[in-house]
């Protein structure tokens, strides 16, 4: 009792410093302790695929993220110095903050007693589905459609960032270049840590279909390895007009639509699964879908390209 | 025992804290960097000690990837804070 | 037996956890970046390696014990190497990679 209270004050501060943080770099670390303290509360409220998922991508990787950002930004603050938001401007956004916060507070604390839930029906069909793991049935079984939407908006994010390069960059190679030092200590760290890093990747994806784990944080922990390799030089990233690049990235999306354009065939209905086969046929989907997201954090952290591809 | 490791984690969790408020309270870049490995070994702490506490196993495996994201974003907060080693063509 | 077990695992969890206080004491009252750092890696691997001895004496399983010493070598592992990448930007010299 005593450990959550203090668990949830210090998220609250956690959360109230990286607002008030005078300096972008400052507000991503607020960032990232406030998504480790978010997966000790998961791990707390006995979730612990979603305390995975945050401290894997929530905190680590989407903060990577914002501090690419912040960096890009920080290049820009000369022309933006001056013109700061107008006050009420910040209190119309803090307004509408606090007023969705109180409106999820409400709609939580007015549940039922006890609340609605669908955890019957999904144990009780968790054998036709071949997995052991309740929440893997949910995201690859029983509502695979949303976890479909979901790779394909990472990829249309993707795309996003891409087309924020200036025209004569398009296609070209995200990020900067990365000197290798071969005494360096970077150089050591990577080449230690990266191998045992995939080992954890590829396991973390494996067990998932029995235990808390799967594919999201499976391909945000090979991602990780993979930046970490093209931060220390010893691999510089590829160009995102190569071939082989843009078939990773659809692979996945185009292995999942095609297995659920099958599912008419198969059982009935998109993405259905005949019952003798389902675990094999989320198993195929599952693997490539894992390399696909991997590599689509991995540009994302990456950026915009940067550089032109003709040397 | 349970409640005693459930305790252990809160303690962790509470230097870890400490250190954090007087870290982020200065403004150089290198405290900051810090921060990321701090928070890193004392989550794996607290996650180990709530797995056994609150019988949740799985929160090893939680502990298994902090300890290699928050290796991760140290590179990536080093390699951000040192800008103009990098040259872009 | 298991009395024995369990005031083990009392005594290595309060040692790993006075370890991170000596740490954060560190951390907050030595004067410089280096010897913070110093402070920060080596008493904070030192007490989560307590705790993982005193979390091994309450596991069942050579799985879970091989999975836990895992954890804390990969910790040390991470850890020792980004510090001596830390170690080299906090130095007045800078980064030379």
């Amino acid at each position: 009792m005593v450990f959550d209270a203090g668990l949830a004050v210090l998220v609250l501060g956690v959360a109230a410093w990286t607002i008030v943080a005078r300096d972008t770099f400052a507000a991503v670390v607020g960032f990232i302790a406030y998504g480790l303290l978010l997966a000790l509360v998961w791990v707390r409220l006995a979730a612990p695929d979603v305390a995975l998922t945050e401290a894997a991508i929530g905190s680590g990787l989407t903060g990577v993220l914002l501090l690419g950002a912040s960096t890009r930004v920080r290049r820009t603050k000369n022309l933006t110095a001056g013109k700061e938001p107008a006050a009420a401007l910040r209190l119309a956004a803090i307004g509408l903050c606090v007023m969705v916060s109180a409106a999820i507070a409400v709609l939580v604390l007015l549940l039922p007693e006890p609340a609605p839930t669908l955890a019957a029906p999904v144990a009780a069909n968790l054998a036709a589905t071949g997995l052991g793991n309740p929440v893997t049935a949910v995201l690859m079984a029983y509502r695979a459609i949303d976890t479909l939407l979901e790779v394909v908006v990472l990829l249309l994010a993707l795309l996003g960032v891409w087309s924020l390069a200036p025209d004569r960059l398009w296609g070209g190679v995200p990020g900067l270049h990365y000197r290798a030092d071969p005494d360096g200590i970077l150089t050591f760290d990577a080449q230690l840590l990266v191998p045992i890093g995939i080992l954890v990747g590829i396991h973390i994806f494996w067990v998932g279909s029995v235990a808390p784990g799967g594919e999201f944080q499976g391909a945000t922990i090979l991602a990780a390895m993979w930046i970490l390799t093209t931060l220390s030089g010893l691999v510089d990233a590829p160009a995102v007009s190569r071939r082989w690049l843009r078939l990773l990235l659809i692979a996945g999306p185009a292995v999942f639509v095609g297995i659920g354009l099958a599912g008419f065939a198969m059982a009935g209905a998109f993405l259905a699964y005949p019952m003798d086969h389902a675990k094999l046929l989320i198993l195929t989907i599952e693997v490539p879908v894992t390399l696909s997201i991997a590599a689509m954090l991995a540009l994302l952290v990456a950026g915009p390209p940067q550089r032109s591809s003709h040397r | 025992m349970a409640n005693f490791l459930l305790a252990a984690a809160g303690f962790v969790m509470a230097t870890v804290a400490l250190a954090l408020v007087r870290i982020l309270r200065r403004p150089a870049a290198a405290e900051r960097i810090m921060a990321a490995q701090l928070l890193g070994t004392g989550g794996i702490a607290a996650l180990l000690l709530l797995a056994e506490a609150t019988g949740v196993p799985a929160a090893v495996d939680v502990a298994l990837v902090l300890a290699l994201l928050a290796a991760f974003v140290s590179v990536a907060f080093v390699k951000s804070a040192d800008r103009p080693e990098a040259d872009a063509k | 037996m298991s009395l024995v077990r369990d005031a083990l695992t009392i005594l290595a969890v309060c040692a790993g956890a006075f370890f991170f206080l000596a740490g954060t004491v560190g951390l907050l009252r030595f004067p410089d970046a280096l010897s913070r750092l110093h402070a920060l890696t080596k008493a904070d691997n030192l007490g989560l390696g307590l705790i993982v001895l005193g979390l091994l004496l309450q596991t069942e399983g050579a799985f879970s014990a091989l999975r836990l010493i895992s954890v804390w070598l990969l910790g040390l592992l991470a850890g020792a190497t980004v510090t001596q990448l830390i170690a080299r930007a906090v130095h007045p010299g800078g980064l030379h990679d």
